[in-house]
C-alpha cells in the first residue's frame, strides 16, 4: 500500500509548519489555488489543506498548516521520513489567472501560505504583483523572502506594529486604490473576517475580488455537501460546493457571516479533541 | 410433505435493543432453518426467479445444494455470477426481484432467497479461509473508476476472465456506497472488506486516494496502457430543497451524515470525526437512504426522530422491510408533510452567542394528494394554513443527488443526458470508444444490485470488445 512520506519538514513559526510530502501523482497536476485532503493515521479525520507548492520532478507536494486542532496537532508531531496515511488531490479549481496583468494579493496569517503559490504563478506569467501580507505580530511572520522574490511590491503589516507597518491589511489596500492604482483583480486569502473587510474596502472602487474559501468538508469531491457556501447572485441565493465549484469565489457574492457560523459548527468538539490529543502526545 | 406456507422467520435483534446499537439488525438463519427454508423451493422447471435477478444467480441450483447441506457448494454457484454474495443477501430488494417471481409465491409466501443467499455467503466466509487463485492472465488491462457495487462487480467478472484490472477509488477505503452510505447495522463493514479481499485474491489491484477527473483523467488512463475503462463513479452532489435556513449549523445532506457516521466512524464513542449526536432529528425524504439516516440518528442517541415525507406511505419508495424496521425502532413518520423553512437559533441580545445559527426547528406544511403527475404518482398539494413546527436540533436532507461533474468535465466526447447522467447503450458503452459506464453515474440514485447488474453487463461487453 502506498504511503505518503514526509520528505522535508520546516518550522515556519511556533504554530505554523511546512511539510513536503511524497505524492507524485498529485505533484504532477497541482496548480495554484487547489487543495488536497489528508488523513494522518488509520482512524484520523479527513482535513483539507491548500497546496503551497509542488515539485513534479521530485514528486513532492508542499503544505503549510497552522496547529489549530487535534488533527493538525497530530500532523505536526510527524517527523521527516515518517509517513501519513492518506493524501488525495489536487482538488478544486485552480485560481483563474487568464488575462490578468496587474494584481494585488492580500494574505493574512497562515492564509499567506495559500496566497504565496498564487503570487508566484502570477509572477511567473509576467503579471505585475503587489503583495500585502499581514500577521498579528513579528513572531508569527512567515514566507517574507518567498513573497519578496515574486512580488513587484511587498507590504508587510502587523497588528501590533512589531514588524513592517502597524495595522491591518485593508489599510494599504485602501490607500493604493484611493491613490488611483488600477488592479485587474484583488485576490485575498486568510481568515474569513479579514476577507470580508478586504471585500468591503475594495467595493467602492469596483475592482474584482476573488476570495479563497476553506470550509469544513469530508470527501472533497462533491459528495457530502458539507462545504456548501451561499452566494448572493443578482439578488438570488445560490448554493455552491467549495470542493468542486471553488475554493475560489467572487468575494462580492459570499455570505461571510453565514460562512463564519458554519465554520464554528464543531468548535466545542474541536477544543475537547485537541486537549485530548495534546495530553496523548505529551504522555508519549 | 406438506408445503410450509410462510418463509421461516429471520431472527432479529429486539427493536428496543437494536435502536441503540450499531450491530447488525438481522441475525441470519442457523443451518437447520436454512435447510428447512431451502426445502420450500419447488425446484420448478421454469426458474422465473433467475430472470428476476439482475445478475442472474442460478437460484434453484444453489438452493438444491443447500437442501443437501452443501453450503460451500451453494456459495460457489452464487459466486459464479455474483461478486458480492454476502452483500446482496443483505441489501438486495429481493421482494421486487427474484422473490416476486417465485412460483411458490403465487399461492404462498415465496422462498426466502435473500436469506438463503446470505446464509451461504456467511457460511463460506466463516468456514473457508482459502481464497481463489488468480486466473491465468490474458494480457489485457482494464481500469475501473470507483469501487462501489458496479465497479467491484465489473472488476470481479473481468478478473475471472484473466484481465489485469486496476480499480481507482477517490476515498481512502474501497467499497463506495457500501462503506460510506449503508450503515453498519444493515451491512457490517467487515463483510464488505471480506468481499474486497476476495477480489484482490483474484488479482484485482485497488488504488485508493485517486480521483479520476482530478488526479488522473480518463484519457491518461488510456495513455497508461489501459485498453478499456469502466466508469462506476456513483451518485454525485447532494440535493437540497432551497428553502430558508438550509445553511444553519446542524443541517446535513444524508451523504454527509451517513459518511461521517459510517466511513469516518463518528458513531464510535470519542470519534476522531465529529457528528451532531442526540437531541431531536428530522430526516427529510422517503427512500432507503432516508431510512438509513433516520435509524442512524436513533442509534447516535437521538431522543426523537421524525421522518418527514411529502407523499403518503403508498408512494414512499423505501423497501417495506426497512420501513417496518424503522417504525419498530420508534421513527416517527410524518407523512404528507413538507418542510418550508428550517429555523435557526438567534439570540436577540447577543450576536456573538455561539448557539446562533444552530437549528432549533423545522417548519412544515401539511399536504394532500391531488392528480397524478408525470411519474404516475399523485402529486402532493399544500393545504393552505396548515403550517406547524417540529422542535429539532438536526435536519438531514435525504432527497437525492445530481451527477458529479468531475469526470464529465474532464473527458472530451463523453455524452451526458439533460440531468447530467452518462449516456450508455444497452451494453454500457458510452459515446467514447472503449469507455463504459454503469450504476448511479448513469441512472442516478438506484439500488446496489442494479449497479451490479450494470457492472456485469459492461464486463461482458468489454470482454467482447477486447477480444474482437
Amino acid at each position: 500500500m502506498l504511503m505518503y512520506r514526509i520528505v522535508r519538514k520546516r518550522v515556519l513559526n511556533p504554530t505554523v509548519t511546512q511539510l513536503e510530502i511524497e505524492a507524485p501523482l498529485v505533484a504532477k497536476k497541482a496548480r495554484a489555488g487547489q487543495f488536497i485532503i489528508l488523513r494522518v493515521n488509520e482512524e484520523g479525520e479527513r482535513i483539507p489543506l491548500t497546496i503551497a507548492g509542488s515539485d513534479p520532478a521530485e514528486g513532492t507536494v508542499k503544505i503549510i498548516f497552522q496547529v489549530v486542532g487535534a488533527t493538525t496537532e497530530l500532523l505536526n508531531s510527524k517527523q521527516e521520513g515518517e509517513s501519513i496515511q492518506d493524501f488525495v488531490g489536487p482538488l478544486g479549481k485552480a485560481t483563474e489567472m487568464e488575462g490578468m496583468r496587474k494584481v494585488c494579493i492580500v494574505g493574512g496569517g497562515v492564509g499567506c501560505a495559500i496566497a504565496m503559490p498564487v503570487a508566484q504563478e502570477f509572477h511567473r506569467l509576467g503579471a505585475e504583483v503587489t503583495s500585502i501580507i499581514g500577521f498579528r505580530s513579528k513572531d508569527l511572520l512567515i514566507l517574507e523572502d518567498e513573497f519578496k522574490a515574486c512580488s513587484d511590491r511587498l507590504i508587510v503589516m502587523t497588528d501590533d506594529g512589531s514588524y513592517g507597518r502597524h495595522g491591518n491589511v485593508t489599510m494599504p489596500l485602501k490607500e493604493l486604490l484611493e491613490s488611483g492604482e488600477q488592479f485587474d483583480s484583488v485576490i485575498t486569502i486568510g481568515p474569513l473576517v479579514m476577507m470580508k473587510f478586504v471585500v468591503e474596502a475594495a467595493k467602492p472602487f469596483g475592482v474584482p475580488v476573488t476570495v479563497s474559501m476553506n470550509p469544513i468538508m469530508i470527501d472533497g469531491t462533491g459528495m457530502c455537501g458539507g462545504c456548501r457556501i451561499s452566494l448572493n447572485r443578482d439578488g438570488k441565493r445560490v448554493t455552491k460546493f467549495a470542493c468542486v465549484d471553488g475554493p475560489d469565489f467572487n468575494g462580492y457574492e459570499i455570505d461571510f457571516d453565514e460562512a463564519m457560523r458554519r465554520g464554528r459548527m464543531y468548535a466545542d468538539y474541536e477544543r475537547h479533541a485537541r486537549e485530548e490529543t495534546c495530553n496523548l502526545l505529551r504522555g508519549n | 410433505m406438506a408445503i410450509i406456507q410462510k418463509k421461516h422467520e429471520m431472527p432479529v435483534q429486539e427493536p428496543s435493543v437494536r435502536a441503540h446499537n450499531f450491530s447488525e439488525v438481522a441475525l441470519g438463519y442457523d443451518a437447520e432453518t436454512a435447510v428447512a427454508e431451502a426445502n420450500r423451493c419447488l425446484g420448478c422447471k421454469t426458474r422465473p426467479c433467475v430472470e428476476g435477478c439482475p445478475v442472474n444467480v442460478k437460484i434453484p441450483d444453489f438452493i438444491a445444494k443447500m437442501k443437501e447441506g452443501d453450503f460451500e457448494g451453494a456459495y460457489q454457484i452464487i459466486h459464479e455470477t455474483s461478486t458480492l454474495p454476502a452483500v446482496c443477501g443483505r441489501v438486495c430488494p429481493q421482494e421486487t426481484q427474484c422473490e416476486c417471481h417465485c412460483t411458490l409465491g403465487a399461492r404462498f409466501e415465496p422462498v426466502g432467497i435473500g436469506r438463503l443467499e446470505r446464509f451461504a455467503a456467511d457460511w463460506h466466509n466463516a468456514h473457508t479461509a482459502e481464497q481463489p487463485a488468480p486466473p491465468a492472465s490474458n494480457g489485457h488491462r482494464v481500469a475501473i473508476v470507483g469501487s462501489g457495487p458496479s465497479g467491484l462487480t465489473c472488476a470481479g467478472d473481468l478478473a475471472k476472465k484473466g484481465y489485469a484490472v486496476t480499480i481507482y477509488e477517490a476515498l481512502h477505503t474501497a467499497g463506495g456506497v457500501l462503506v460510506y452510505g449503508i450503515p453498519e447495522f444493515r451491512l457490517p463493514k467487515s463483510i464488505v472488506a471480506k468481499e474486497v479481499e476476495t477480489l484482490k485474491a483474484l488479482g484485482v489491484s485497488i488504488e485508493t486516494n485517486v480521483v479520476i477527473g482530478k488526479t488522473l483523467t480518463v484519457d491518461e488512463l488510456f495513455e497508461m496502457g489501459f485498453e478499456a475503462v469502466f466508469i462506476g463513479s456513483g451518485a454525485g452532489l447532494p440535493s437540497f430543497m432551497n428553502i430558508p435556513g438550509e445553511a444553519c449549523q446542524g443541517v446535513y445532506s444524508a451523504n454527509e451524515y451517513l459518511t461521517r457516521s459510517n466511513l469516518m466512524k463518528a458513531y464510535l464513542d470519542d470519534p476522531h470525526t465529529p457528528i451532531q449526536k442526540g437531541g431531536n432529528v428530522a430526516v427529510v425524504g422517503g427512500g432507503n437512504v432516508a431510512m438509513d439516516a433516520a435509524r442512524t440518528a436513533l442509534r447516535l442517541g437521538a431522543e426523537h426522530v421524525y421522518l418527514v415525507y411529502r407523499r403518503s406511505m403508498e408512494e414512499l419508495p423505501a423497501r417495506r422491510e426497512e420501513v417496518e424496521h424503522a417504525k419498530e425502532e420508534g421513527v416517527d413518520f410524518r407523512l404528507l408533510c413538507n418542510p418550508v423553512e428550517i429555523l435557526g437559533y438567534e439570540n436577540p441580545d447577543d450576536p456573538r452567542d455561539p448557539k446562533n445559527g444552530f437549528v432549533r426547528g423545522i417548519r412544515c406544511i401539511q399536504m394532500e394528494l391531488g392528480e397524478p403527475d408525470e411519474s404516475g404518482r399523485r402529486r402532493p398539494v399544500e393545504m393552505p394554513g396548515s403550517e406547524f413546527e417540529l422542535p429539532v436540533d438536526t435536519v438531514v436532507m435525504a432527497i437525492g443527488t445530481s451527477p458529479n461533474p468531475l469526470i464529465k468535465s474532464t473527458t472530451k466526447g463523453l455524452e451526458v443526458n439533460r440531468k447530467g447522467g452518462i449516456v450508455v447503450n444497452e451494453d454500457g458503452l458510452t459515446s467514447r470508444r472503449g469507455v463504459y459506464a454503469g450504476g448511479d453515474a448513469v441512472t442516478g440514485a438506484a439500488t446496489v444490485i442494479s449497479a451490479m447488474g450494470a457492472g456485469k453487463t459492461a464486463a461482458k461487453a468489454i470482454d467482447e470488445y477486447l477480444n474482437k
